[in-house]
């Protein structure tokens, strides 16, 4: 009887386990199988490196929103990188307590805010804001950099505490031992040895900024052209896909799904070199 | 001549008292060792010396320690004191980079930049904690992929690289092997020429070989305090020689 219980629990934790991998490998299947032919019609090198998205004319070079993906997602880690890790390290070693725990919830209440709510703002206080001090429209690479880097500020901060966190009290000491002060055992010591572990924070960061759709659509513009400046419009490959999928049909849907194959490889290489990472944080 | 003077010292944990009326006088050049059983007080008073015990929160302190008769607690500047009174723990903690920039961190810390001036120094405290010969030709290979006992003499090099004035061991040999340790211990015995050295130490063979001075501590209060050879072939106190001979702790 209990040997019988037994075996069909084992039998629902492996169903339930088997759930998020079928997922994963049905989307992978789905997009190749409807993106790689509309690829291969349109011709990959055409299709990757075409300056002109012109679904009417039949013309379907993804190219200036894989530009416009990498411009805004650097622009991103530009505007977030360095806030969110000195924000880490204020929190894990600078700040009294009583601030940490409002910081702490204000960080957790941060990564769950919807990224529409995050859109709005940016609309509303940031678009106006930018095309006040900067010209142009407003709605630009710039802006859409400053906000995503704000969306990905709770990721790196969040990992980047965590590994300052666990990086042994003895190094610190040991630098304290030496003379050094506060600040410089801080930095010199502590903040070396999370290295890794902040780094993994930035990359996790990365693949948000590469993902995020809504909040970019609202506030960058989405021309289909190369932007020439930071104050210019631009298109990403996820807000591509989202603008167009409604009314696409034929080829023109697939290839927006082929744009979806460019960013899961996109996403793909992310996380690959994430794993890469932690292998080598374990050696 | 004694190098620290501490004088009726009392230390508080919050509400517990962890050290009571402590006086002793630290003489220079000598090797000076703190024994007693587990929670008496021995490493306590270690970190105050270094003003280690700074970061223990509720960590209060009566009465005074003086090093060269200035107050420790005073008006002195608490980064200047722990590059005159280096330390040496009980686990090897070398930081997370090269045998050389370890060595070099303290000297950058206080202002030495010039690259001859480092590989001098550099290398002279890696002659004196004796381990030169292992690392010479690996200084740029990371101090964590070395031994334990190697660590735990890089550390030893890297207190010595601020040029301290006093070295405070706290059980430096309790994670090493007894070679380790001989080694350890003889490089002690070098270093008090020029050092003055107080150890931690829950081996009472080793305070034997190495120390001049031993005090014993037992439940916050120092017991006894003399020559190490008086200390254990002729204790004063009746519960130095039961923890001595081993009765308890």
């Amino acid at each position: 009887m209990i040997n019988w219980k037994e075996k069909l629990m084992k039998v629902v934790f492996l169903a339930a386990a088997c759930v998020s991998i079928a997922a994963v490998v049905l989307i992978c299947i789905f997009l190749f199988v409807n993106g790689v032919p509309a690829i291969s019609e349109i011709g990959v090198f055409r299709f990757l490196f075409g300056t002109k998205w012109k679904p009417a004319n039949h013309l379907y070079g993804i190219w200036p929103m894989i530009v416009g993906s990498v411009y805004v997602t650097a622009g991103a880690l530009l505007a977030g990188v360095p806030v969110g890790i000195l924000t880490a390290v204020y929190m894990a070693r600078f700040c009294p307590r009583w601030l940490y725990r409002i910081m702490k919830s204000s960080i957790s209440l941060m990564a769950g805010i919807p990224s529409v709510v995050y859109g709005f703002f940016g609309l509303v206080v940031l678009v106006p804001f930018i095309r006040e001090t900067f010209g142009g429209r407003g709605m630009s690479v710039l802006t859409a950099s400053v906000l995503l880097g704000l969306m990905i500020l709770p990721t790196i901060i969040s990992v980047s505490e965590t590994s300052i966190q666990a990086v042994p009290q003895s190094y610190y000491e040991g630098g304290l031992a030496l003379g050094a002060s506060h600040e410089r055992s801080v930095f010199y010591t502590v903040l070396p040895a999370a290295k890794s572990g902040i780094f993994a924070g930035v990359v996790l960061g990365m693949g948000r900024a590469v993902g995020e759709t809504m909040a970019v659509m609202m506030v960058a513009g989405n021309q289909a052209v190369i932007p020439r400046n930071l104050t210019a419009g631009v298109r990403t490959l996820t807000t591509n896909i989202v603008m167009e999928m409604g009314y696409s049909t034929d080829l023109h849907r697939e290839a927006l799904i082929g744009t979806a194959v460019v960013l899961f490889l996109f996403i793909l290489i992310i996380n690959l070199s994430l794993s890469m990472l932690k292998r080598k944080e374990k050696e | 001549m004694d190098k620290i003077t501490v004088e009726k010292l009392d230390l508080f944990y919050g509400s517990f008292q962890a050290l009571k009326e402590i006086t002793l006088n630290i003489p220079a050049n000598e090797i000076t060792a703190l024994i007693g059983p587990s929670g008496c007080g021995k490493s306590t008073l270690l970190k105050s010396l270094n003003r280690m015990n700074d970061l223990v929160e509720g960590c209060r302190i009566e009465g005074s320690i003086r090093l060269d008769r200035e107050d420790i607690y005073g008006d002195m500047d608490v980064n200047l004191l722990r590059k005159r009174v280096g330390m040496v723990f009980q686990k090897p903690n070398p930081f997370p980079m090269s045998i050389y920039d370890n060595i070099a961190f303290g000297p950058r810390t206080h202002g030495i930049r010039s690259k001859a001036k480092l590989d001098n120094i550099v290398e002279r405290s890696l002659r004196d904690a004796a381990i030169w010969d292992e690392v010479k030709d690996r200084l740029k290979k990371p101090a964590l992929g070395m031994s334990g006992g190697q660590q735990q003499r890089l550390c030893i090099a890297r207190a010595l690289a601020v040029a301290p004035e006093v070295l405070l061991m706290d059980e430096p040999t309790s994670a090493l092997d007894p070679i380790s340790t001989a080694k350890v211990e003889e490089l002690a015995m070098e270093l008090k020429k020029q050092y003055t050295i107080v150890i931690v130490t829950h081996n009472m063979q080793q305070a034997v070989r190495i120390s001049d001075k031993t005090a014993f501590f037992l439940l916050g209060e120092m017991i006894e305090f003399g020559e190490t050879e008086k200390i254990f072939s002729m204790p004063e106190n009746k519960k130095t020689e039961d923890y001595i001979t081993g009765r308890f702790g």
